[in-house]
């Protein structure tokens, strides 16, 4: 599976990743190399495999619905790049 | 003091030797004057670590020591902690001061541990080589010219370095046990579920887990009494019962079943590691083991399910990075998405992009049910093998990597040729189970080498045995690349 320019351009905007023009070409080739090596995988029949998620299969656990937090907005929004009153700052999205 | 176990360095403090003060001070001394040659750490606390050595010997005057009070432990900075950078070795994160503890801080901070600092690593755990830092590469302490090993390679040189009596690491795909081989040190990988996630910076949540990096299988018996247990806020946690795993590293090994997996043994790997794996099992053979060849048939489907597995897992993950709530933000953002893709673009490095990528476009729509889930069915196939094998025989044994530490750079431009030096400790994680290196030998030149070791799922106590037994008769984890 060969991947072009275009898509790795499509899938960095789907990632959310701002990439240099002078890059993509190197991205698309690893990327390329990297589908090719995962691609050994589709040799095997796995139709009658159930997949798994946990070593252990272990299942979500479930606990009662009781507030075990307290709030610590002003705490943790120590670590956060622009706040004011409480909220998180970003640029403008509604004209 | 520097060449000595954390066992011996209890003892010490324990009959008075010497302080808990005068312990950390003479390794912040020896980081100080040390570590601009090997970049084990990115951040060294101090002041922290000489505060938390005072409480200790305070506690011990007062009689309220435990087994780990006052001991000097280093933890990769992929573990949160409260007050102090927490980097993921990441531009993303330098600006990151954590606001909680991870679940594993907090156990080491209850035990009366000291931290020295945290330790280098590859960014967000990604790599063999820990070149990926943004803080530049961790070096090899037996060879500066080379790579240390990774993801953990900043603790494995710490303590192959003596910079560290031990220190925490974490393992995805082989992120303790490859630098582990690579240095000459001794680390673990527990059960998945067996030491609590949280806190820790996330990579692969189905694959992390983490683990003691030490000189000894009996310090590593005695971390794993501070780090493993239930966790209600780690969610794939396990609650079952924690031994005291120094209790049985003295029982005999004999009868122990060892099995060879054939898959281990191949040409592709260096001929040095396979005849110093090959003396390491007859050292065992002497102890009282069997040994037989088994057969783990899927091996080569593992390199292939993970790198879909992990990518998909990470780029999931990494999502939470927008460079809104936490972490590095660009200057100037003109709208909402500029904001994102530029603070990621700016802010992760290349590898970490490249497996963003593969795992936004192994879970785009259409292909979900080609690579994930069919990844998910490899697993399922991978880890029937062990089960099947470990049905057999008590421990699977074979090299931990297919080549001693290599030259720095010599293979950042060819990121698969990377990924195949995880080729045999990146199974273990998708089935699950524990596995260890010990040091077992040397190569080319006096480059360590690893002997991997793998038990049934909750069997680090039989594994620690076999490792102590080994080091009782072997002196290869004793020999160090400093001259002290």
């Amino acid at each position: 599976m060969a991947l072009d320019r275009s898509d790795v351009e499509k899938i960095a905007h789907l990632a959310r990743l701002q990439i240099a023009d002078q890059d993509v070409q190197e991205y698309a080739e690893n990327l390329t190399s990297i589908l090719d090596l995962v691609d050994q995988m589709q040799a095997v029949d796995t139709s009658d495999v159930t997949p798994m998620a946990h070593p252990l299969d272990a299942v979500q656990r479930l606990r009662l619905d009781e507030v075990t937090e307290g709030n610590q907005r002003d705490h943790l929004q120590t670590v956060a790049p622009a706040v004011e009153a409480g909220l998180f700052q970003v640029p403008k999205v509604i004209e | 003091m520097f060449e000595k176990t954390l066992a011996e360095l209890a003892q010490g403090l324990s009959s008075g030797e010497f302080s808990s003060v005068e312990l950390t001070q003479a390794y912040l001394d020896r980081i100080k004057a040390e570590d601009g040659q090997l970049n084990s750490y990115i951040s060294v606390t101090e002041e922290q670590a000489l505060a938390q050595a005072e409480a200790a010997d305070q506690a011990r005057a007062a009689g309220e020591a435990g087994a780990f009070t006052g001991l000097p432990v280093a933890h990769k900075d992929i573990f949160c902690t409260q007050g102090v950078r927490t980097s993921c070795g990441s531009k993303m994160l330098d600006n990151f001061v954590s606001p909680y503890d991870a679940t594993v801080i907090e156990k080491f901070n209850a035990a009366g541990a000291v931290m020295l600092g945290k330790t280098n690593m590859d960014e967000f755990a990604m790599g063999s080589s820990n070149e990926s830092s943004f803080y530049g590469p961790s070096r090899n302490p037996w060879d500066k010219d080379r790579v240390p090993g990774g993801s953990s390679g900043g603790s494995a040189a710490a303590v192959a370095g003596r910079l560290a009596p031990a220190a925490t690491g974490t393992d995805t795909g082989g992120s303790i046990r490859q630098p582990a081989a690579l240095c000459g040190i001794t680390g673990l990988k527990p059960t998945y579920g067996r030491v609590s996630r949280y806190g820790m910076i996330a990579f692969a949540s189905s694959l992390d887990q983490g683990g003691p990096m030490t000189r000894t299988a009996e310090d590593a018996a005695m971390m794993m009494n501070v780090m493993a247990g239930f966790d209600q806020r780690d969610s794939t946690s396990l609650d079952r019962e924690v031994p005291d795993y120094t209790l049985k590293l003295n029982e005999s090994l004999a009868g122990l079943k060892i099995g060879l997996p054939k898959e281990f043994f191949s040409d592709d790997i260096d001929q040095e590691i396979a005849a110093q794996v090959q003396c390491a099992i007859k050292e065992f053979e002497a102890l009282g083991a069997t040994v037989k060849e088994i057969s783990l048939p899927n091996t080569h489907l593992a390199i292939p399910a993970y790198y879909i597995i992990a990518p998909a897992e990470a780029s999931s993950n990494l999502s939470r990075f927008d460079g809104v709530r936490y972490g590095y933000r660009c200057e100037n953002p003109v709208d909402l998405e500029d904001l994102y893709k530029r603070s990621r673009g700016e802010g992760f490095g290349a590898e970490v992009q490249r497996r963003i990528m593969v795992g936004t476009y192994a879970l785009s729509e259409g292909f979900y049910d080609a690579y994930y889930k069919k990844a998910l069915q490899i697993r399922r196939l991978i880890q029937q093998d062990y089960v099947n094998a470990l049905q057999e025989v008590d421990i699977i044994m074979g090299p931990t990597t297919p080549h001693p530490a290599f030259k720095l750079g010599e293979k950042t431009s060819d990121p698969v040729a990377m990924y195949m030096e995880d080729i045999f400790t990146i199974s273990l994680n998708l089935a699950g189970m524990p596995g260890m290196s010990v040091p077992c030998g040397f190569a080319q030149g006096g480059l360590p080498v690893g002997l991997q070791m793998i038990g049934n799922y909750f069997a680090e106590e039989r594994l620690l045995n076999a490792a102590h037994q080994f080091q009782q008769a072997t002196d290869w984890h004793k020999q160090s690349p400093v001259n002290a």
